[in-house]
């Protein structure tokens, strides 16, 4: 049951890095790889009750903050190309 | 006999879950832009996520096990709407222009008109 | 008075979810690192500000708890919604449109609920916020027909509730 979830959860991550593989904008990219990272959040929760450890969803949880802040981040430096103050006036103030 | 009915429960949300997972992932590949994307990246982040933790949680019982899988489903249910809207706003920000048909709903009294959408989005 | 209030609440919370996250209740140490971590924390948002109803908005937690399942039931509509038009099953195809939908809530809260639950269900995506006026990107008709129901809206402004005394939407944005 859990083996045949995380065959599944690889096919779509497969789908997610076809995507940022073909782009074609960097959005697409970014948008993929957030979704990776949900992906990877699951994974880690599946893969811990198929070697009965659930200690790993610790790590899931973390995961997922980490995956939070690091999309947001890349998010503004695409935007603003600097992670400090925007540089585009104040039409689009900050995201 | 329950625990038989617990793994049933849960090979039934493990597989709604992968189904809906698939067809988000099939949706990261076949829509046409980067906006229609989001709402395939929207599938995996909310319902997918969820039947998962949830076929799992009836595996874990009433341990803290369940807290922290419904701990990981409220943190991706609150972080994934503003990822969501900063991707956007960056990408209109940047250029970006979806193709997508713009329509006025009688509703709203001042709508705003954005640029014309024109097919295929370019890069910035 | 408020901010002392919310002070204490934020204690609680943090309090709770570190005992739920560590699971170690007879760890001396464990339990004083966590007190010096929930003071850390409270202590910053105090001085950062974030102590009102818009920071930690602990009142509407009585009524999330009514608005909530109604949303969970929308975005699971939702989710059947864009897996058909994904999959063309019957005919339904994706139909992207961008429109402007009017918010009618009061506060920065409430504003930021609504567009947050226009997003979470799928099918529908806030790509800008001005003052009230939310511009929406859709996939499906069945998501525009959704929204121009307004129910969302309404049962929004009754989340946010009545007492509107601080947090209110500046003028010129939000």
């Amino acid at each position: 049951m859990f083996a045949a979830a995380t065959a599944a959860l690889l096919v779509v991550m497969g789908c997610a890095l076809l995507r940022a593989l073909l782009g074609p904008t960097v959005y697409d990219r970014i948008l993929a790889m957030n979704s990776f990272g949900t992906l990877t959040v699951l994974m880690i929760a599946v893969l811990g009750f198929l070697s009965g450890r659930p200690e790993f969803l610790d790590i899931a949880l973390v995961y997922a903050l980490i995956n939070f802040i690091g999309t947001i981040a890349v998010c503004k430096y695409v935007m603003f190309t600097d992670l400090g103050s925007p540089t585009r006036g104040p039409e689009w103030d900050d995201i | 006999m329950i625990e038989l009915v617990l793994d049933a429960v849960t090979a039934l949300f493990l597989l709604a879950g992968c189904i809906l997972l698939l067809i988000g992932g099939f949706g990261l590949l076949r829509l046409p832009d980067a906006f229609a994307r989001l709402h395939a990246a929207g599938m995996i982040d909310t319902l997918g996520l969820a039947l998962i933790l949830v076929g799992l949680m009836f595996q874990a019982g009433l341990t803290l096990v369940t807290v922290k899988l419904g701990l990981i489903a409220v943190f991706v249910l609150y972080t994934s709407p503003v990822v969501s809207h900063a991707l956007a706003r960056a990408a209109l920000a940047g250029g970006f222009r979806p193709g997508a048909r713009h329509v006025v709903l009688p509703d709203p009294s001042s709508p705003k008109s954005l640029p014309s959408g024109s097919g295929e989005g370019r890069a910035p | 008075m408020i901010v002392f209030l919310h002070a204490v609440s934020l204690t609680f919370a943090l309090s709770v979810l570190w005992i739920l996250l560590s699971g170690y209740l007879d760890h001396a140490l464990l339990l004083y690192l966590g007190a010096v971590s929930v003071v850390l924390c409270v202590v910053i948002s105090w001085r950062m500000g974030l102590l009102d109803r818009e920071g930690h908005p602990v009142e509407l937690v009585f009524r999330g708890l009514l608005y909530w399942p109604w949303l969970g039931k929308e975005i699971v509509l939702a989710n059947i919604d864009v897996a058909k038009a994904i999959i063309g099953w019957g005919g339904a195809a994706p139909d992207p449109t961008m429109f402007d939908v009017r918010a009618s809530q009061k506060t920065a809260v409430g504003l930021v609920t609504y567009a947050n639950s226009i997003t979470l269900t799928p099918g529908t995506v806030t790509v800008a916020a001005e003052g009230d006026r939310l511009t929406i990107h859709a996939l499906t008709s069945g998501a525009v027909e959704g929204l121009a129901g307004g129910e969302m809206d309404r049962r929004v402004r009754w989340f946010e509730g009545t007492r509107i005394s601080d947090g209110r939407i500046p003028e010129g944005g939000a």
